[in-house]
């Protein structure tokens, strides 16, 4: 009889190893296409998998082959027509050609195609880029606490008691404290034994072991069961952990001078930001604010796609920011970032505010703080005050976009991992 | 009265217990020698890793893997491929995998299929029996697979990775055509890994230390100025053995590389016959699975239907050609030889004397222990058989502006036909001829190799890229050269260090 295995339940994904292999082998060109498709990629996609291109002669297992050409004789089923001696014209498009049909799916046979998933995709994608000075910040301010076991006590409150330590405690000082009067106790009581058998013995003496005896007795007894002595507590400390959540603001221009477009590439940066953050951090809240000559917290809907008009105040933004910080964010818990797009108008005199509060009072709190510019004029006003930030603040940065495929290279200037 | 064992298309492990027995016993009765069956239902999805592994229960890690699966995968989930219903592993027990998608009927067909026919091909055949170890290779292949993730520990997975490249651009020419390897279980391998090492080092040092000679010995060098002594087609082999700069585990792992390629070298030999085995004893296995009753109509017609599909051949301008389909030569050809012995008429009297009116299933058994697909075709496929499959032959001559229709399906085309249709199953004849020719031992350590091309056919130009590879293995530099007809050399290619 067969042995009959059902295999159905064992790991599957045998092939995993070697799909790693091969993405590994191919990275750069995996990342190469990654790069050129994140700016094509529609916005609500950006967290779903990617299908990637790379060229098949790059991926080719070379072998000793033969090529077209020389003599050949070949079988042929169906034959219909053709007599002995027939002469057929070659055909065209035939060898030489072979491996460039075009497949059903509209794609050359030329590229090799795949899908690789999300997960596969952000590691290539955020390959070697790293959240600016997160250790050093994290080291400092590990401000959140886990209760963890942490051995015995001696002393507690009476909800720790351990019963089992107690006892056994107790039990080691009972033995203890009573060995030397046993001891005593039994020399004497052999010593009284010895003094009965013997015919017309001391009677005093006696009475006096027997005396001490009673005594030696009392004393055994009166050992306590249980001291405070013999107590013992479960013992609990509070480590430090390092918080795990994040919070990212986006402050964006809504000003009539940013158009549809312009928010569109801010988007994607804030997008790219949101996805890197959810890779350090489990939980990842946004904030959205926008602002003209006032700034308002927003939902996502209305940050990117609703329009106004007017003037802008960059500061309004920053004011905000700190005050829901304030309110919501205490710093010892949240890391957090910020992003601020814009296409560098602001109202003069409200630049060197900016400055100041960003100087004096946000970026004490912030992880970082990254300003993206995206405009194809020339800089303005509010550039030229960033920059003087730029010096005394490593978690500042900023950065000039001018066209979709600035995002990501820019993306990635912005988190490179320092070397040391 | 009909009893069948099931009437649904659903199965379960009791019935595919039921119709293993059924047909072991049918399969019994018909002479069929098989090793033990193994049956293992799996997934969709772990069809798709065996198929990256060339069916290979266990395999070692290597990226070209990778590539097979995400393409494989690729061409499943957009439906531009169906998977094979079943998966056979030549070893003992005989290892068949069954989808879990497969109907009932699917199933006991797969069963009849691999675990009866192919298994018992597997034992039989001469070549599988000269040239694998069906009790030795799942062994094998766990040794394999541990020395190189050893390996890979121990020197880096490029490291490794690298050399395995080489290997595979050469695995084709890493065949023992002649001669006989010996049968080894793990344990024995892996204690003959360390001796091999050290040994396999010595040969090669004193290979090399020889290479500054006195007078005297430049004399009898003279005297044997090639090394080899007579030219090699197992390029691997000799790498494995001479290459000087190899480290004893980069050998090994080249001995890896080949024996694996080894172990599959008579599938690919016996194709058509494997198949055509197979079909012709799934088809006979389950019509007398009806013939007792045991399977009710509906059975049967799915079953006609998936047989006939399998074993059908579109005509040369059919959109689905794909070449001569293996599986309907071969079940043509195998049923043919039964009826020549069981309804011989005039023709096949004149044409196979020796086996007209003989007992079938003896002559069958003799025709799938003694050949491969080459000498199979050239001994038996009848002229009736070129008539129903309306066989011609086409002459390319690059040099002729037209092809030429060399001999069609009648009286004078017979012989030239089977005779052709032979050679286009003949390995040797497919795989370009390249032998390691000569090392220039005095010299530069250059290695020479010879490319003779069999009717002009020109190498394609991948073979600088295999070149380096085997500069990679070699360490010196690698020409190549091609001859002609006369045995002159024609032209060469080289890669210098």
């Amino acid at each position: 009889m067969a042995q009959l295995i059902d295999r159905r339940p064992n790991a599957k994904g045998k092939s995993t190893v070697n799909r790693q292999r091969f993405l590994r082998r191919y990275k750069t060109q995996i990342k190469k296409a990654i790069s050129e498709q994140i700016s094509e990629r529609s916005i609500t996609n950006i967290d779903s998998g990617e299908s990637v291109s790379i060229p098949t002669r790059d991926i080719a297992e070379p072998t000793f082959r033969s090529d077209q050409g020389g003599v050949r004789e070949g079988v042929y089923p169906g034959n219909k027509e053709f007599a002995q001696g027939d002469k057929i014209k070659r055909p065209v498009n035939q060898g030489g050609e072979k491996g460039r049909r075009a497949s059903d799916s509209g794609e050359g046979e030329d590229d090799f195609v795949f899908e690789i998933s999300r997960d596969e995709y952000l590691d290539m994608l955020f390959d070697d880029l790293e959240l600016p000075n997160l250790q050093k910040n994290q080291l400092r301010k590990m401000t959140k606490s886990k209760t963890v076991r942490a051995g015995f006590t001696n002393d507690g409150v009476p909800t720790n008691i351990n019963v089992v330590r107690s006892l056994r405690s107790a039990l080691s000082r009972r033995i203890a404290i009573g060995a030397e009067p046993r001891r005593r106790l039994r020399e004497l009581e052999a010593e009284l034994q010895a003094l009965e058998q013997e015919v017309g013995g001391d009677e005093a003496r006696r009475r006096e072991l027997q005396q001490e005896i009673e005594a030696l007795k009392g004393r055994i007894k009166r050992i306590p069961f249980i001291d405070t002595f013999d107590l013992r507590f479960n013992n609990f400390v509070q480590r430090p952990e390092p918080t795990s959540q994040a919070v990212m603001f986006c402050l964006m221009d809504v000003s009539g001078s940013m158009d549809q477009e312009t928010k569109d590439i801010a988007k994607r940066f804030y997008i790219l930001l949101y996805l890197f953050l959810t890779r350090s951090y489990r939980d990842v809240d946004v904030v959205y604010i926008r602002h003209h000559t006032q700034a308002k917290e927003v939902d996502e809907e209305e940050f990117f796609y609703s329009r106004e008009t007017g003037g802008t105040i960059v500061s309004s933004a920053l004011e905000l920011t700190r005050d829901i910080i304030a309110q919501r964010y205490p710093p010892t818990d949240w890391n957090i970032y910020a992003a601020q797009a814009s296409d560098g108008d602001n109202w003069n005199d409200d630049s060197p505010v900016c400055e100041q509060i960003l100087a004096k009072q946000l970026l004490p709190q912030l992880r970082y703080f990254a300003y993206v510019e995206i405009t194809r004029r020339d800089h303005q006003g509010l550039w030229a005050h960033y920059e003087n930030l730029l010096q005394s603040n490593d978690n500042f940065a900023m950065q000039h976009i001018r066209e979709h495929q600035d995002i990501y290279p820019v993306f990635r200037e912005f988190f490179r991992k320092q070397t040391q | 009265m009909r009893e069948p064992i099931s009437t649904g298309a659903e199965w379960t492990f009791e019935l595919i217990e039921q119709y293993h027995a059924e047909i072991e016993a049918i399969a019994e009765e018909y002479g069929l020698d098989t090793y033990p069956n193994q049956v293992e239902l799996i997934t969709a999805e772990q069809m798709l890793d065996a198929y990256a592994s060339i069916g290979m229960p266990i395999g070692y890690s290597h990226w070209s893997f990778g590539k097979h699966f995400i393409r494989n995968e690729q061409q499943y989930r957009r439906g531009h491929m169906g998977l094979a219903y079943e998966i056979v592993i030549n070893s003992n027990p005989c290892i068949a995998y069954l989808m879990e998608e497969n109907t009932m009927m699917m199933q006991a067909l797969v069963i009849a299929h691999a675990s009866f026919g192919h298994n018992s091909f597997f034992k039989g055949n001469y070549l599988f029996r000269a040239w694998t170890d069906a009790e030795a290779i799942i062994d094998y292949l766990v040794f394999a697979k541990r020395y190189i993730a050893e390996c890979e520990e121990r020197y880096g997975i490029e490291a490794v990775e690298n050399l395995l490249d080489s290997c595979h651009a050469l695995q084709n020419h890493g065949v023992d055509r002649y001669k006989r390897p010996y049968p080894v279980s793990m344990r024995e391998e892996k204690e003959r890994v360390k001796e091999r090492e050290a040994y396999l080092q010595s040969q090669v040092n004193d290979l090399w230390h020889k290479t500054i000679p006195q007078k005297k010995a430049r004399e009898e060098e003279a005297r044997q100025s090639n090394f080899p002594e007579e030219p090699q087609e197992n390029i691997l082999y000799f790498i494995e053995k001479n290459a000087p700069l190899l480290e004893p585990w980069q050998r090994e792992v080249v001995r890896i590389v080949r024996k694996i390629g080894q172990y599959f070298y008579p599938q690919r030999q016996t194709q058509v016959m494997n198949e055509g085995w197979a079909c012709f004893w799934h088809y006979h296995i389950m019509n007398t699975l009806y013939d007792r009753g045991k399977v009710t109509d509906g059975f049967m017609l799915e079953f006609i239907q998936s047989h006939t599909n399998v074993v059908s051949q579109p005509d040369f301008d059919s959109p689905h050609f794909g070449g001569i389909n293996p599986y309907a030569l071969g079940y043509a050809m195998m049923s043919d030889i039964k009826r020549i012995c069981v309804d011989p008429d005039e023709e096949d009297r004149k044409w196979f004397p020796d086996i007209a009116g003989s007992d079938w299933q003896r002559t069958l058994d003799f025709a799938m222990r003694n050949f491969k697909d080459e000498s199979f075709i050239s001994q038996f496929l009848s002229p009736r058989l070129i008539r129903e499959f309306k066989l011609f032959s086409i002459l390319d001559d690059e040099e002729r502006s037209e092809l030429e229709v060399t001999s069609i399906h009648n009286d004078s085309g017979y012989r030239h036909i089977r005779h052709s249709l032979s050679n286009q199953y003949n390995l040797s004849m497919n795989e370009p001829n390249i032998q390691v020719y000569n090392v220039d031992m005095r010299g530069d350590r250059s290695l020479t190799l010879r490319y003779v091309p069999h009717n002009r056919v020109p190498l394609a130009d991948t073979s600088a890229e295999v070149l380096r590879h085997l500069h990679r293995l070699w360490g010196f530099g690698v020409k190549l050269e091609t001859l002609d007809d006369e045995g002159e050399v024609i032209g060469s290619e080289e890669c210098a260090a």
